[in-house]
Parts: structure tokens; sequence; C-alpha cells
């Protein structure tokens, strides 16, 4: 079975985050690490590759550094590692970085694609729907438990009004959320071995896509402006007198908050 | 030599923790071992330049490298990645890094923040400042400065495509010896809860099993400290430390010269046991770095380096070269001061060399220790060379001996040797000490003709005096508290995970509070009090930024899970 | 410009995230219509109010992403719609990404605030946990926008609808995925992550049993109870509960912080709040830094307080 794992490589939580003030790009000269809920995805294809043997291949969008972060992957037990880098991917948004992966995935003719539920630099990005209708495939999201039964995938969904328990076949593409697993910590030979596993780095010829499928020409969204956030608004100070509780419960239906 | 004084010390509450918990043998199960041809513990700059070494020897002599395996050359390290855990000045002599490098790159190739073009040394009181012509001891004309992680981060680069397989993330627990030769390291456990017991993740450590074994950990060396103590290995006089905590700040006016300065806010006599003093480096143009050093021996419960260089920056020196910036990194760490008389007697066992600051080769009074860790990594890589050929072996008694010949016949002994005595005479304050010290240099070490013992840094007695009264609140523009210091350091370390700090939890309510002025982390509070005079310590041990003070003053610090601790990067 | 508002339903009722984005749409002068899909859904369309479009189909009975893709796609191209928005969900978010796809159109996401500004449709959306406000817009047509879930405010009642019907085809890969069990509500109430409130407790509750008073309050207002990483390690509070740098980052509408410092190691963990309530003894508490409401006294005083006001209220 062969699983494709995409990952992010995002700038580390501890640097700090800047976009860009010229070109309003995130700032990714910050230490890179994997987006913490990929490695989540990881885990869980190699959970799956333990138990019905297979192949992960861990793939990723980024400058060339981002594959030393993607090594991690190998170190936790992926077998190879792909990074789409090209100058001409900078600037894409949603559409374009889903034609991109997509290119890559279909390359790959992966059984199953594997998501993490969300990038830390760009809350709430849902690529894996756009993908998933990219490639036709169907597609389960929010996924906190994954079985594999007889040729069909077992999903368990979690939504605001609980879990669903989804099932779709082979070929899919699955988005898994944090509280899926709890990832393992590469062994020392994991780590050692990383070194000499396949790791490929691909331009936008090597997957045969046009220049204006990707990057900012193959983009249809974009920023206009950055501003700071309005500030707080005028603090509301409280010293209780026995009356706190009363004046707390007035600010609060006044805003509408009960 | 210094009066014993009556009262509390933390020497008489030692941790629960003994030196022979560190010393394991190996275990016999294959699977959990890994053989590698050198260990190396520590990516700092001893440990890499002994690996980039190695590598140039193995290049040039293949078959040598053949017979040390698929990894000739691992180099181990507790921190993300290399120069996580690296925090310094720094200005560095740039001697051992060119010999390093000869023939492959430039002082130039290497990060750097320019050369030092100026100099200057204060003695600061409240409000002034009097300058001081440079001792010749602090004289840096021809050095550069730099970014010790960063030269870390690079050094790591270079070691990587010279052929190392370094392994961040990863802590090293026990050192193996078996039959009185030091096999290799057992790395530590991952996945623990707090309770100790193993989550679902666990992942056990494992023996890295090598035919030399290279400890370059740095200050308060655990399996350094284990090391010397297990082959027996003391220097004359027990070692000691400084606390250093540090800022880089970036400005808006560009600093043009190297500054150092003494006396305030320390106190000069010698019934405080206060030495110390202060540095403040341009990085380029914009950056500045700036840090308060205070040796570990000070007597007042209420003494805190993290306050001492936040009231340091009120002096209207550093208002002036602050004013207008920002703080953007925060890092603390201690500095081994002992000199050679406290340096272990000898720096090699069978299978085992010492390199760098944790063997004890810092120059106080220059405040530089870079360059010998890069040198006696060097000479390491070459006498660990030399036991690899046919015909020789180094586990064998005495093989490694050549290290130290070699040590002590290069340029870095007599460095060290001409001060071996400078940092103890400032036990009797600033003014005899410094009186002291200046015959000391003028004579080139001869004078005095005895030389001084120290104290181990526990022994001082504590004292009250209202210390704390003079530290600036934090106002989180100049002046910070902890915690959000620990936050500036990146540290972001796992909470539920055993407690890898050791001390005595019910202590006299001095020795706790003194603990808690001490951390610059933020580690050790105040807890219940137990109605004897004693209180329970409460610990929040993920703030450490393993510094290691605690080590110097009555606890002991271990290794955490690998990955835990400060991501310094322009430290 | 046309544009139309994909309306969630569960259990017959629509749900009010769709219904805010309907009308904020017409606010700002969209010609916006409502859409409503699902099977069996005629009667859920009505209450809308103004145009609404209803598929209903069996292929759509399940809350799945796909064959809404298929149905919304069929909408656009008869309807020529310029715009489709969606109030943010799990379910939304999927069909907002795979329509995107679909029609190779742009798509912004987690908007809090929409205008026209002439014939250009402008977003407003926070970006790097909320540091930084970005105004962001389209190129070409049809614009896809994913608003914040409670962004708008639903109006009070909607007036009848006009309901349209329309039929779509469905593609074969999209109905592969096929529901097995459907999610019933939790007995227990929101998990962290979701809660619209929650209320957190750090050591200035003073003993852990002090608790008790956070989870009362949390039950009257319908949310989650949090902790500090002080209590966690303490053993006050389960770790599942830790909000903060190493814990659990929230950013619910309100948040009640009890006895909590706001040391920055927590902050970052909730500085995104909507509404923040700071109660602590403490009058230089770093949290009073950046609460909306600062009430300095004892939270063993105020709690049980204002929680018995909340119950009256609710009643």
């Amino acid at each position: 079975m062969k699983i494709a794992v995409c990952a992010k490589v995002v700038p580390d939580a501890s640097a700090h985050k800047r976009l860009d003030p010229a070109t309003f790009r995130l700032d990714r000269s910050g230490e890179s690490t994997l987006n913490p809920t990929d490695v989540n995805a990881v885990e869980e294809a190699l959970r799956l590759k333990e138990a019905h043997e297979g192949e992960v291949t861990v793939l990723s969008l980024g400058p060339p550094k981002a594959m030393e972060a993607l090594r991690k992957a190998l170190a936790m037990g992926a077998d190879r590692a792909v990074l789409v880098s090209d100058d001409g991917a900078a600037g894409s948004d949603l559409l374009a970085t889903t034609a991109l992966l997509a290119a890559a995935l279909e390359r790959e003719s992966a059984d199953l694609v594997l998501f993490g539920q969300a990038s830390s630099d760009a809350d709430g990005a849902v690529l894996w729907a756009a993908v998933a209708d990219r490639l036709r495939r169907p597609l389960i999201s929010q996924v906190a438990n994954l079985k594999l039964e007889g040729g069909e995938l077992i999903g368990k969904r979690q939504t605001e009004f609980g879990y669903d328990v989804i099932a779709a076949p082979l070929p899919a593409v699955v988005a898994v959320s944090d509280a899926i697993n709890e990832p393992r910590y590469p062994s020392l030979k994991g780590i050692m071995g990383a070194k000499s596993k396949p790791a490929e780095t691909l331009s936008l010829a090597d997957l045969g896509v046009d220049a204006a499928a990707a990057g900012e020409a193959g983009s249809r969204t974009k920023v206009l402006t950055l501003t700071p956030p309005a500030p707080r608004g005028d603090q509301v100070r409280i010293e209780d007198n026995g009356n706190a509780a009363e004046k707390i419960v007035a600010y609060l239906a006044e805003r509408k908050l009960l | 030599m210094s009066r014993k004084r009556a009262g509390v010390a933390p020497e008489q509450y030692p941790p629960p923790f003994a030196s022979g918990e560190v010393v394991a043998a190996s275990s016999s199960a294959a699977s959990d071992r890994i053989e590698v041809g050198v260990v190396i513990v520590g990516a700092g700059p001893g440990g890499l330049a002994c690996a980039i070494r190695l590598g140039q020897l193995l290049e040039e002599n293949p078959e040598v490298a053949e017979r040390l395996g698929d990894v000739p050359v691992a180099v181990i390290e507790k921190g993300k990645q290399p120069g996580s855990h690296i925090l310094s000045g720094a200005v560095v002599n740039p001697r051992a890094l060119r010999r390093l490098f000869k023939d492959r790159l430039l002082m130039e190739d290497i990060p750097n923040y320019g050369k030092v073009h100026g100099e200057a040394v204060y003695v600061l009181t409240a409000r002034g400042a009097w300058r001081i012509p440079p001792p010749p001891t602090m004289r840096n004309h021809g050095n550069w400065i730099v970014s010790a992680s960063q030269l870390a981060r690079f050094l790591g680069e270079q070691a990587e495509s010279a052929g190392t397989a370094i392994l961040p993330e990863t802590s090293a627990e026990r050192l193996l010896v078996q039959h009185g030769r030091v096999v290799g390291v057992r790395t530590g456990d991952k996945g623990r809860g707090r309770d100790g017991k193993p989550l679902p993740n666990f992942e056990p450590g494992t023996d890295v099993v090598a035919k030399v074994t290279v400890l370059a950990e740095g200050t308060q060396g655990h399996l350094t400290t284990a090391a010397i103590d297990h082959f027996g290995l003391h220097g004359r006089n027990p070692q000691i430390w400084a606390l250093g905590v540090k800022e880089v700040w970036k400005v808006p006016r560009p600093l043009h010269k190297v500054i150092h300065t003494m006396g305030w806010p320390l106190r000069k006599s010698a019934r405080y046991g206060e030495f110390g003093g202060s540095f403040v480096y341009p990085m380029g143009e914009d950056m500045v770095s700036l840090g308060f050093v205070v040796g570990l021996e000070y007597r007042d419960v209420e003494l805190s380096a993290h306050d001492l260089l936040q009231e340091f920056k009120t002096h209207p020196k550093l208002l002036k070269i602050l004013a207008g910036g920002e703080r953007i990194a925060w890092g603390a760490k201690t500095i081994t001061e002992g000199g050679l008389l406290s340096a272990p007697s000898r720096f090699n066992a069978p299978g085992l060399v010492l390199v760098g600051e944790g063997a004890g080769l810092v120059n106080v009074p220059r405040l530089k220790g870079i360059h010998y860790a890069v040198e006696s990594g060097m000479l390491a890589a070459e006498a660990v060379f030399e036991t690899l050929q046919p015909g020789e072996t180094p586990t064998r008694l005495g093989a490694l001996d050549r290290y130290d010949e070699a040590l002590r016949s290069s340029w870095v002994w007599p460095d060290l040797d001409e001060v071996r005595n400078m940092r103890q005479v400032f036990d009797r304050g600033f003014f005899v000490g410094g009186a002291l010290a200046s015959a000391m240099i003028v004579s080139k070490g001869h004078l005095p003709p005895k030389d001084f013992p120290t104290h181990p840094n526990a022994a001082a007695t504590l004292m009250r005096t209202g210390r704390a009264r003079s530290y600036p609140p934090a106002d989180g523009k100049l002046t910070f508290d902890k915690l959000s210091s620990v936050f500036a350091s990146g540290n972001r370390t796992r909470d539920d995970q055993p407690n890898h700090l050791r001390i005595r939890n019910r202590v006299p309510r001095d020795v706790a509070e003194a603990w808690a002025w001490m951390c610059p982390a933020q580690v050790y509070e105040m807890g219940r009090s137990d109605g004897d005079g004693t209180v329970t310590v409460q610990m929040t041990p993920s703030n450490c930024v393993q510094c290691g003070a605690i080590s110097a003053k009555g606890g002991r610090l271990t290794p955490p899970e690998g990955g835990s601790g400060p991501e310094y990067s322009l430290t | 410009m046309t544009a139309l508002v994909f309306l969630e339903h569960h259990e017959g009722e629509l749900e009010k995230g769709g219904l805010g984005v309907l009308a904020r749409a017409r606010a700002i002068g969209l010609d916006a219509a409502g859409v409503v899909l699902g099977s069996g859904v005629g009667e859920v369309g009505a209450s809308a109010g103004g145009q609404v479009y209803v598929c209903d189909d069996p292929a759509l009975a399940s809350p799945l992403p796909q064959p809404r893709v298929d149905a919304l796609a069929a909408l656009v191209a008869q309807s020529g719609a310029d715009t489709v928005l969606f109030a943010a969900s799990v379910l939304a978010a999927d069909v907002a990404a795979g329509l995107a796809s679909r029609l190779g159109a742009g798509l912004n996401w987690d908007l809090t605030d929409l205008r026209l500004e002439g014939e250009e449709l402008v977003g407003v959306r926070p970006a790097l946990g909320d540091t930084v406000i970005a105004d962001v817009t389209w190129v070409g047509a049809p614009r896809f926008g994913l608003v914040r879930s409670g962004a708008f405010e639903a109006p009070e009642s909607s007036g009848d609808a006009t309901v349209e019907s329309f039929s779509a085809t469905f593609e074969d890969f999209s109905t592969q995925a096929r529901m097995l069990e459907q999610a019933h509500e939790e007995a227990s109430g929101p998990s962290i992550e979701d809660a619209d409130v929650i209320v957190a407790g750090g050591r200035g509750l003073g003993k852990p049993d002090n608790f008790a008073l956070c989870e009362a309050l949390a039950k009257e207002l319908g949310g989650a109870v949090a902790a500090t990483r002080a209590v966690v390690d303490a053993g006050w509070y389960p770790y599942s509960a830790q909000v903060g740098q190493t814990g659990k980052s929230v950013s619910p509408k309100l948040y009640v912080a009890c006895g909590i410092s706001g040391a920055i190691q927590h902050k970052v963990g909730m500085q995104s709040s909507g509404t923040i309530v700071a109660i602590n003894k403490d009058p230089n508490a770093p949290i009073f830094d950046f609460a909306d409401v600062a009430v300095i006294g004892d939270v063993e005083q105020i709690l049980p307080k204002l929680t018995e006001l909340v119950r009256a209220r609710n009643a």
C-alpha cells in the first residue's frame, strides 16, 4: 500500500513570526519545523504501514531548506521524501498550492493521501478538500480515529455535533486531527538512517506544471494591506465591594455574551 | 585564605544524587545498541571542532575510516540543534578556528559580527562610570565578535559535510564503563510522564557504543562530572562557577566598541563574596549583546543574576545604548571559573577524553574559552586518531595520555597557567584582589609564590541585606521579569516529564529563598512552611534553561528529555 | 453582483452562522440568496428569508462535503452567481475548498468582516495568531469566502423566503464516502477547543477544590473549564485542560480567567479570545494588562455570586 503524507514546513513556534511588509508573505527564514498536526499524519501513515505493509512518502512544498524538516519524518520511519521547490511557487495561495500538490501526488499514485488538520501559520487552511476534488477521490476530514478494513477506510470524524463514522474506499484522501495519535519519538537508529533515505527535490518543470498555474500567477486571492489590530478597547476596571458579580453580568449582557 | 564563616550554607543540604548513578555497564541486547567509531557528547565548539578535525583526518586516511564502520563519528546533542543550548558573549580569539579551517575557510567565512574595533573598561557606580585602561588580560585587538550559538550551528553544518552524524534532541544520560574502560554512552529515555511511567509513545534510550568517547559537555557536564569522580581525576581545587545572564537587543544606533564593566551593581567588600561584571558587545550595525556575570560564591540570599542584569540596564550609560531598542533574545548559563587548579588532574582515561569548558579550560580574566574548546577539540581528535591506527587501541591504559601531553605542550597551557590564581584572590574583595591580580599579570603568573585554594560555591554561608529592594520592577520595555524571559529563550519544554532537577525538598527558608532568587528561570518557589524553620520547595522544572547554577549551589542538574530547554539562536 | 450563502442546517433548523453571513452579505449591498442542501429539506429553507435556493436529493442526505460541491457548482453555473460565502464549520470548510478547486476560484478564509468597495469585494481577516489584520480580495470570479464562526449575528427573524428548487448531478467520486453513523449531541459540555465560553482556573483559586466554582460557572454559561500550567503541574486539574504555550491554544468568545496571573506562557494560549474577564486578588497581576474586564477581588466570593446570577437569567 502506498501512502503519501502532505506535510507543511512552518517557521518554528519560538521564532518570531512576521509577514514581510513588502510582499505580504510569511517570512520563512526562521528555524523550520514540521507543522505539528502533520507529524500526527506521518505517525498515522506509519501505523497503517506497520499494520498493512507498504511505503510511506512525505511530500512538501517549500524552499530548499525545508528538506531538513522532512528528515524528521524520515527519522520516524517514512521511506521517502519529496520536496517541490521552485522560486516560481513562492506566494502560492490555496488554488496554486493545490495545483502543485496534486501534480506531485499524481506522480506518486498513492492509495492513501494524508494531511494534518490545520497548519500553524495559516490558520484554517483547508488544502485537503481542494486536493481531494482535484484528484477526484473521496475525502474524510477531521479524523480522530482511522481504520482500514477490507480495502475500505473507516474514519471517525469529529464535528461540532459529536462524532460521525464515515466509510470510503481506497484510493482516498484523509485529513487527520491532532487527537488521532501520539506521534512516536524517532529512535537513534531512525535519526541516523534518515540521511540515506531517498530525498528528491522537484521543480515546476519536473512536475510538468505551467508557471501560470503556480505562485502569484496561479493564485486567485491577494492581500491588499496589513494593519496592526485595533487595540482591545477601553478596559473596565471593577474593584469588588460585594457587587462585582452584578457588574460583570451587566457588562456581558450588554455585549450579548450571555 | 578567607575565613570560614558560621551559618547556613546550601552545601549542608546535599541533593539526593550520587555520581555513581551516572555510570553503568553496557546492556547486552544487541538490538538496543548502536555502534559508532567515535562518539562525541555535546555539539558545542569543542565537540564540533573535534568532529570536524576527525573528519579531515579520516578523509586523508580511508583505511582508518573503514575500521570505524558505517558511522565513524557521531555527535550527541541534547538541544534541538547545535547552538540551541549555547550561550556566551562572545569575543573570540580566531587562532584555533584558523587552524581548524586551514586552507579551507577564512575567518570571514565563519559567521561573525566583525572584528573588535575599540574597547573600554569601566568601573561603575550607581550613576557614574570611571573609565580605566583595559587590563592586559582584557585587550581584544585582533579578536572577532560572534554569536556562540550561531557559531555552533555553523560548525554543526561543517561537521555534517565532513561526514559526522549529528544526533540532536538526544541526551547522554549514562557513561558506559566496562572493565575500567569507557565503551560509550547511554542516551536518555523519551516519553515518560511526570511520575516516571512510560507514556504511549515511550522510546527507551539506546546504548551508543564506541571505540572512544569524547566528552565536550561544557559547563556542569553531566557525564564529565561523573567520569572525574569515577576515574579519580579531580583537580587540586574544587571547581567553582559563575552565572551569566544575557540579552540581545535590536538598537537604533550602532555601538562601536566592546565594553566591560566592574563594580556596581556588585558590592566590593569581601564579606559579600560578589565577583563579576558585565559585557556589552556590538553585534553588527543594529544589535547589541549584553550580559551580567556573577560568581556563585556570593552570600546574599536575595542575589539574583537576572535581576542584576535588569538593574544594570538602568545605568545612564546603558540607557543611552539601549534607548529606542527592543529586546530580542535572553538566556542564562554558568561559566566554569576554577581555572587550571580546578581542572581535572588528567584529561583522559581508557577510552575517554575531556575537552573544552567541561575540562575546565576557561580563561576567566580574559573571559574566553571558545578558542580553548576548539583547540582542545582538535588536539583530542589528533590524539584519538593516532590511537585508532593499527597496533594501538584507545582503551589501552595510557594510550590517550598523548592527548594530555599535546594539551600541556600547546599554547593553551601557558595561557591558563599564567592566570591560574587570578580568580581565587578576589575572595578578598575587589581592591585586594585587584592588586594581587595585577601582580600576577606583571609576573606572568610567577607571583604570588603559592597557589590559592577555592571553596565550593555551595559552602558560602548565607546572609541577608535587603538586596532585592534595589531591583527595578519589570516594565516590559527595558526591564523584564523571569517568566517572560524564559519565553524569550524559546523554551517550550514538554511539561509532562519527570523532574530532572535534584534538590533536597525541605530546606531552611534561607536556602529555599536563595535558590528562588538564584534561578534565572523561576524554577524554584517557596512552598509550605513546615513549622520548624524549613520550607518545602515548589518547582516548575519545565521553565529550566539548564544553566547549571543549581549544581553549584547545593542541588544537581541532570539532563531532561532530549529536545527540552531553550532554543537559543542569537546568544 | 449576485452572491450565494451556504446555509447549513442541523436537525431541521438552520444554523445561526450561515444566517449571520446571509444578513451581512445583504447589508453590504450584495444581492444574496441562501442555499439549502439536503434530503427532505423543503421546510427548512423557508425560514431563511429573501431568496433561497434548495436542492433536495438523497445524495445530500448526510452532511458530507463532496456532493455539496457538485450541487453548488451546478447552482453557480445555473444562477451566474459570482460570489459564494460560507460560515465556517467542519463541513463548510471542506465544501468551500472543494468548490474553489472545482471552479478554479479564489478562497479567502477566517474572514471577520466583508465590505464592498465599488465593484471589489474586500474581506478582512486576522493573521499570525491575530497579531495583524489583513485586507484581502479576489482575482477574477467566482469568489469564495469562509467566514469565521460567529463573526456575524443572525437576525432575530428573517421573514418569509422565496424558495427556488434546483437539481444537480453528482460525480461518482463524490458519493463514494458514506455516512455509517451520524453524530449525536455529546452528553458532556463542549471541548475546550470548540467552546464559545471558557472558564479557566489558576493558582489564585487557592485550592484544588475551588475548581468546582469554575465548573459551576462553566455549566451555567454552557462552556468548558480550562487550567493553567501551574495548577496542572500541581495536580489540581488534568493536562487535557491546560491552556497555554505548552497546552492548548483557544480563542473563545468569552474567557473568564479566575485566579490567573497572566504570565506570557498562559497568555499566548488565549490572547485572541473575544472578551477576557479576569478575576484576581492581585491588582498588579500581568493579566490586567490585557483583560477587557479587570476584576480585583476574591474568586471565592465572586464566582458563586456570578454563577447564581447567570442561572437566574437562564431560568
